[in-house]
């Protein structure tokens, strides 16, 4: 086929910038809102998912992590005499107090471990050792919130729920989902920063053996631990993050933004189609005159369509990897996995040839005998 | 003979809300082969309204239309564009060149909605720039050509379908006349050395000479012989024509 529809897609120049200006703006806050809503869900679940555990334990009715109850720490024995259990730790995560040098105070949550065992270590160290943590009043937060809570350097002292509190190092890119960052300790410096009482905890994580079923496991802890809930770090982490993000609304307002960016863009995409068609519309009907079936003329539109998409995509990707790597400096970080940026390929390339539907609704229509009117 | 168009009682009515404008009344007329048949005709007389019909781009109220013996009254809508596609070629007053391809990707469209290979239609569409003249501007777009060039290479457009009719709306409305008079001499080499019916409707009496017959068309209806053209005198030249205005 002579190449009708990349020269008429190229032809008017001013044309083809508005509409590849609508692929790209609606690629970008597309991707921007979908990214913010796997930054958002990545968050909420950071710490359970990266807690190395198989099985959570928690008071009943424990919605999600930050709001979780208290209990005897001396179920931990009992869930260690279950069978196939290879490992059981006692953990605290709890909001308090940090209090900034100049007297101000942030809310920050207390992330309370075993130094000495593999469950929920801080990762992503770039500062400190996690070992560090057994000195005294000792604490590693993340560098991105070094700002916010008035942290400079490792050494400095702080005061946490009335308690000392030293920093011994920094991680990186463990973001909390709300404004409250995570701070890890020991278990015993988070029972006091948080004031719980020392026979008592938040959670326990367990590790199940080698070859040992997970569900019978967990059937066993229920049968011999009374008034708690077992959940599977996936259920646990499912449950935090559906939470936050759709029982509180987060994440739906995410979400319809970035409809919103689909509509805009089809919108904007499926206008500019339109006019480009409309331009060349007495072209159409020649090519009908002709005896170019339906089908032939939908051909040249949707390949116009389907360039528009690719390039409007391939721009659209450029801008978006900008915004998606600035922001891993902030607050709120954009997520691009692999599989979005494919299936946005798919998204873009369905928006434009939707939009060029229109189009051929109207091509459909036309009267061939406009060809005689001179 | 078999008539290449053959129409018999035509009519059509436009209906627009509940108002009817009837456009042909009744036109019975024949396009032969090796024929140039001018029509002829005041504004808003018809005889685009039977062109049309005649191309199988409008459909009749009511009569028969046969191309190449076909009966096209009958067919699906979605039927028609293959009978255009095999049989006719379009040459139309405003030349209707695609003004985003070549002279050279314009015929190979053409040769393209008829199936054949990127690499043939390219040496055909060569090969009929040629035979209008216009073999050096195979690369140049319609907008850096003369009209009598946009016009010869529509007829080249035209006849990469190898169709046997040709269609043609005012082909020199739009062209002095000399141009018009060397497009007019184009048309007539189709009907008379290469056999191609050409129908032709016109206003331009200069190239009246070029005509085997010429069919008046007034207020939808073909003109009685007194209301007639008179037979130019050219006419006789090609002598291929019935030597008066006829009538079907």
């Amino acid at each position: 086929m002579p190449p009708l529809a990349q020269r008429n897609l190229f032809h008017d120049k001013v044309r083809l910038t508005v509409t590849l200006t609508g692929i790209v703006f609606s690629v970008v806050l597309i991707v921007v809102q979908l990214g913010l809503f796997f930054g958002f869900t990545t968050a909420t679940s950071n710490l359970i998912d990266h807690s190395g555990a198989d099985l959570w334990i928690t008071s009943k009715n424990v919605p999600y992590v930050e709001q979780g109850v208290a209990f005897s720490e001396r179920k931990l024995n009992q869930v260690r005499a279950v069978p196939g259990v290879a490992d059981a730790q006692k953990i605290i995560a709890h909001w308090t107090q940090w209090k900034r040098h100049d007297g101000g105070e942030d809310s920050v949550q207390i992330v309370g471990i075993n130094v000495d065992d593999d469950l929920e270590r801080p990762w992503n160290l770039v500062q400190g050792r996690v070992e560090d943590l057994k000195s005294p009043d000792a604490i590693i937060l993340d560098e991105l919130y070094k700002q916010k809570l008035g942290v400079t350097r490792v050494g400095e002292v702080f005061e946490i729920g009335g308690h000392r509190a030293r920093v011994v190092g920094f991680t990186r890119g463990i973001r909390s989902f709300t404004t409250s960052p995570y701070v890890f300790t020991t278990f015993k410096n988070a029972q006091n920063y948080t004031g719980m009482r020392e026979d008592q905890t938040l959670f326990i994580l367990v590790k199940v053996a080698p070859g040992a079923s997970l569900e019978q496991v967990r059937r066993g802890l229920l049968d011999h631990i009374k008034d708690v809930e077992v959940f599977t770090t996936g259920e646990f982490s499912h449950m935090t993050t559906f939470y936050w993000m759709f029982t509180t609304g987060a994440g739906v307002a995410v979400l319809i933004a970035a409809v919103l960016g689909l509509v805009v863009g089809f919108v904007v995409v499926a206008q500019t189609i339109y006019a480009t068609t409309m331009d060349h519309i007495r072209e159409y009907g020649t090519l009908k005159a002709m005896g170019a079936p339906n089908s032939y003329v939908y051909k040249v539109i949707m390949k116009q369509a389907a360039i528009s998409a690719v390039i409007g995509y391939a721009m659209g990707m450029i801008v978006s990897a900008f915004v998606v790597h600035a922001s891993q400096a902030g607050g709120a970080a954009i997520l691009m996995p692999p599989s979005m940026a494919v299936g946005m390929f798919f998204v873009t390339l369905l928006m434009c040839v939707g939009a060029a539907l229109v189009s051929i609704n109207k091509v459909t229509r036309i009267d061939p005998a406009m060809v005689f009117k001179g | 003979m078999q008539a290449a168009i053959a129409v018999r009682s035509l009519t059509k009515n436009y209906v627009e809300g509940s108002a009817g404008t009837l456009a042909l009344r009744g036109i019975d007329l024949d396009a032969h082969s090796g024929e140039l048949l001018m029509l002829m005709g005041p504004s808003g007389s018809g005889k685009t309204t039977l062109l049309s019909i005649m191309g199988c781009i409008l459909t009749a109220t009511s009569g028969s239309v046969r191309i190449a013996g076909t009966e096209v009254t009958s067919l699906r809508e979605k039927e028609l564009p293959g009978i255009r596609l095999q049989h006719i070629g379009f040459v139309f007053q405003g030349f209707n060149l695609f003004p985003t391809l070549t002279a050279g990707e314009n015929v190979e469209l053409m040769l393209d909605l008829k199936g054949i290979s990127a690499a043939a239609a390219k040496k055909r569409a060569k090969e009929l720039l040629e035979q209008v003249g216009l073999g050096a501007k195979y690369g140049a777009f319609p907008a850096d050509l003369s009209g009598g060039q946009k016009q010869r290479v529509a007829i080249a457009r035209a006849l990469a379908g190898d169709p046997a009719i040709i269609l043609a709306d005012e082909p020199t409305a739009a062209l002095d006349s000399h141009t018009g008079r060397n497009v007019m001499e184009m048309m007539s080499d189709l009907a008379h050395k290469r056999g191609r019916a050409v129908v032709i409707v016109t206003h331009d009496s200069r190239v009246l000479d070029f005509a085997d017959r010429i069919v008046r068309i007034e207020d939808g209806a073909i003109a009685r012989p007194s209301e007639a053209e008179p037979v130019p005198a050219g006419l006789l030249v090609h002598g291929m024509g019935t030597g008066a205005v006829s009538f079907a």
